[in-house]
């Protein structure tokens, strides 16, 4: 019997189609993968079932009936729960309280007590540990994601969506889910598991659905596949999943920090006498769970944030207290973790974005050089491959992956000697981060210094020549990256182990 | 080109719903809507008085618009054009009655000496916001009242003419702004607003200092981020969008009124946030706002004079007219709310 059947279900925003006609079953008490690149209309069709977006055309089927499902209400009514990408939660109520929001124990007043039993009872039924009475401000993330399937069973799901439930995990919290996971299958429970990873997916899924470019691409037992051809099913072509490293080519040091410290948005110490060397020709990779200090320390080095105490040296030269101005001109060039807040001027033309920081270069007298600006821009589309309309197309327009290669091409073109890399390829397809990635090791071959900074663990280890391990604002480890392996790794980002 | 087609058409149907209903409600009250809006039509196109009172009154609006639009480009909301637009008035008008100069040296003066005094009046608020965070809508509101009324102390007393009225004696010959078509209120003002309205243009959209402005108003973090200061920037902003107010009340009291007087700007501040809303704030399109507000208010004077629908009803269709040329955006907020 299938829990769920999606038959022909298209859905369109504006010109683009984002889910063309996807038909696809899910078994009862299966875990189902749905697997594809960013915008291949994965979260779009899960909106669907969940009834945030209604379909243009299709129907839907749930334990084999068919059923209109406008609105989220009627999806729950349906048994159907949804695990968000970003947590939905008010960090000042416990855990209790926040499962039970919206459909508390009938009465009156709050019965706290009753909801407490109520949360205990069901998280020792599916094994899903929790402390009721905790707020989930003092939760860790593995926590929360639990209380939000908590929140889910509660409101009696027996079909659970997980969109890219792995993405804020460190590997050991990963390992916790999927027990998890298991544990609900057990219980006859059907999942629906959102990833763009291929590892994972391999790992807990029965079957695993591959969405490309809004189409179905098929269905494939989980046992009879590998992830050759589920790469070659989301990306449509051969794709090269380990990257060609050349041996590394240490030099002169060029980046120094020594005892860096800073504060964070909050005022609260966010750096703790930070301090490491990186040198020309290699890539250090900064690995650690996000907001245990990397953004501010990237944000200090390129001369963003202030710097509270300590050093930093670029070159022998003291850039502690440089405007990001100054940095640029000495030769840096930062690829920031936020392209659309920070990369990238969405409203601005592909064009101008190309110069953003070096405007005052391309100048004929005192107007801007608009035919220089062009062939500058063309320029670098030829060379970064950027996939655009023209060089005047409206930034935003582009897909993430070309957005990411504006900003790629635009840093990479001031010739910089130290780089600093902040999530580059976060959300990006398989096709741009092996772009991304290929980028990165020719500027490290060529005498670059690279400053890695990604929560993604496969990231820093398949690139970086040495890690150091962040963990609430200071490095906590330093490894040679031949030496290190994901589970020391895990238990130094997660800071089981000093 | 496509978006300023279907962003004109947007607005013509505005202003047509605006005239319709504005038709509704003078048959409401009692009165003929075809022969109010005959007169009104006639008043602001119907001879070429008519128009040259039309063109007069759009000449500050044009000015006051561009003041919004500017400070708009950097992210900035500067609502102290009013007061700006005042300063630079009085400014101009004392260099016009203390210096003797040339006329070719006199008249340039006196327009310098309105847009420093605007500028100023737009930069404190500026530098109070780049400096202490403190936000320009509040700050140029206040700086409004303190303009206004240290303006008219000051021709209420030390530079009072003599008589009744609290205004300036005249300004010397060799300051006033020639008359483009006599015994009308058009002067050379309108030639001025509109080479500002082209300078604005090419400041904004081709050199690397209206980039860098165009940057900090569209996403200051990516602008900080690509080595632009924005607090510098905003200052640099707030200042140039004072002197454009400030030359609307350079045009008035130079080719208008010839002297300053207490109280002769009927809002043109203020009014030029619509005029900058209605023109999408880009200087074609408030030079466009600005000719409708100014037949609107050339019009409603004569359907005054002429009918017994009030004049005020004029300012029920500039309101409507504002509502509804700002309606698609609200649809648009409201379409993306529900999703």
């Amino acid at each position: 019997m299938n829990a769920v059947v999606l038959r022909n279900i298209t859905k369109r925003f504006g010109d683009t189609v984002a889910n063309d006609c996807i038909s696809i079953a899910i078994g009862k008490g299966e875990v189902h993968g749905l697997l594809g690149e960013n915008g291949a209309g994965k979260t779009t069709l899960m909106n669907i079932l969940y009834g945030l977006y209604s379909a243009d055309s299709g129907s839907i089927f749930i334990n084999e009936e068919e059923t209109q499902i406008r609105n989220p209400k009627e999806a729950i009514l349906c048994g159907i729960g949804m695990i968000h990408q970003h947590f939905m939660l008010v960090p000042v109520l416990t855990i209790a309280e926040n499962i039970v929001l919206g459909v508390e124990p009938p009465g009156i007043l709050f019965d706290r007590k009753k909801a407490c039993t109520q949360v205990e009872e069901l998280s020792r039924r599916y094994g899903l540990s929790v402390d009721p009475s905790c707020t989930v401000a003092n939760a860790s993330v593995g926590i929360e994601q639990r209380v939000e399937i908590l929140k889910a069973l509660y409101r009696k799901a027996d079909i659970l969506i997980l969109d890219e439930p792995t993405a804020v995990l460190v590997p050991q919290e990963v390992e916790e889910l999927f027990k998890v996971i298991r544990a609900l299958k057990q219980s006859g429970k059907t999942i629906i598991f959102i990833s763009h990873k291929l590892r994972e997916p391999m790992a807990i899924c029965d079957r695993i659905s591959v969405l490309r470019k809004g189409r179905f691409v098929g269905t494939v037992v989980t046992e009879k596949t590998d992830t050759h051809e589920l790469a070659r099913m989301m990306v449509g072509r051969e794709v090269e999943l380990n990257l060609k490293k050349s041996p590394m080519r240490r030099r002169a040091p060029v980046l120094i920090a020594e005892s860096v410290s800073a504060l964070n948005d909050r005022l609260l110490p966010a750096l703790k006498e930070v301090s490491f060397t990186l040198h020309s020709g290699e890539i250090l990779g900064i690995a650690g769970v996000e907001g245990n200090g990397q953004s501010e320390l990237v944000d200090v080095i390129t001369g963003l944030r202030k710097v509270a105490g300590g050093k930093i040296l670029f070159n022998s030269e003291d850039i502690t207290h440089s405007d990001p101005k100054t940095l640029h001109t000495k030769g840096l060039c930062h690829i920031p973790e936020d392209r659309y807040k920070r990369g990238i001027i969405g409203d601005f033309t592909v064009a101008e974005n190309l110069i953003l920081g070096q405007e005052d270069a391309f100048r004929k007298g005192i107007f801007l050089d608009e035919g220089r600006i062009v062939a500058h821009a063309q320029g670098l589309i030829d060379a970064f491959n950027i996939i655009t309309p023209s060089p005047k197309t409206i930034c935003k327009t582009l897909s993430g992956g070309n957005l990411q290669k504006v900003v790629v091409a635009r840093e990479f073109s001031r010739n910089p000697r130290l780089f600093i890399a902040a999530q580059p390829t976060r959300g990006l397809d398989v096709g741009a981060i092996e772009y991304i990635h290929g980028k990165l090791l020719e500027e490290r071959d060529a005498g670059g210094a690279i400053l890695l900074v990604s929560a993604d663990l496969d990231e820093i280890m398949a690139l970086s020549d040495r890690i150091a391990i962040m963990y609430e604002g200071a490095i906590v480890a330093e490894l040679e990256a031949q030496n290190a392996t994901e589970e020391t790794l895990g238990l130094l980002m997660a800071g089981v182990v000093k | 080109m496509r978006k300023i087609v279907s962003d004109l058409l947007y607005s013509f149907f505005a202003i047509l719903l605006a005239l319709l209903l504005g038709a509704l409600l003078i048959e409401a009250t009692g009165y003929s809507s075809l022969s109010a809006y005959a007169a009104l039509f006639r008043g602001a196109f119907g001879d070429s008085y008519a128009i040259a009172q039309t063109l007069a009154k759009a000449s500050p609006l044009i000015f006051t618009g561009l003041c919004v639009a500017f400070a708009f480009r950097c992210g900035l909301f500067n609502i102290g054009g009013e007061g700006q637009l005042v300063v630079g008035g009085l400014a101009a008008a004392l260099t016009g009655i203390y210096i003797s100069a040339p006329i070719f040296i006199h008249i340039p003066l006196a327009i310098l000496a309105g847009m420093a005094a605007g500028g100023m009046w737009a930069l404190i608020p500026g530098w109070l916001k780049a400096r202490f965070g403190a936000h320009e809508v509040i700050t140029t509101i206040m700086m409004n009242y303190v303009g206004i009324l240290l303006c008219s102390y000051l021709v209420n007393y030390p530079f009072k003419a003599p008589g009744w009225v609290a205004q300036t004696v005249f300004i010397k010959e060799s300051a006033t702004l020639p008359k483009l078509i006599p015994k009308t209120q058009l002067s050379a003002a309108l030639l001025l607003a509109l080479l500002f309205s082209f300078l604005t243009y090419l400041f904004l959209w081709k050199t690397s200092w209206g980039y860098k402005i165009r940057a900090v108003g569209l996403n200051p973090t990516s602008a900080e981020y690509g080595g632009i200061n924005p607090a510098r920037v905003m200052i640099l902003s707030m200042a140039i969008s004072g002197m454009l107010a400030g030359l609307g009340g350079v045009g008035e009291v130079l080719g208008v009124h010839k002297r300053f007087i207490d109280g002769f700007s009927p809002g043109y501040g203020f009014d030029g946030i619509a005029v900058a809303v209605l023109g999408r704030n880009h200087p074609a399109g408030a030079i466009l706002g600005a000719l409708l507000f100014g037949a609107l208010r050339a019009g409603g004077m004569a359907m005054d004079r002429v009918t017994d629908v009030p004049a005020d009803l004029v300012f029920v269709i500039q309101a409507l007219v504002i509502l509804f040329v700002s309606a698609p955006e609200m649809f648009r907020i409201i379409g993306r709310l529900k999703k």
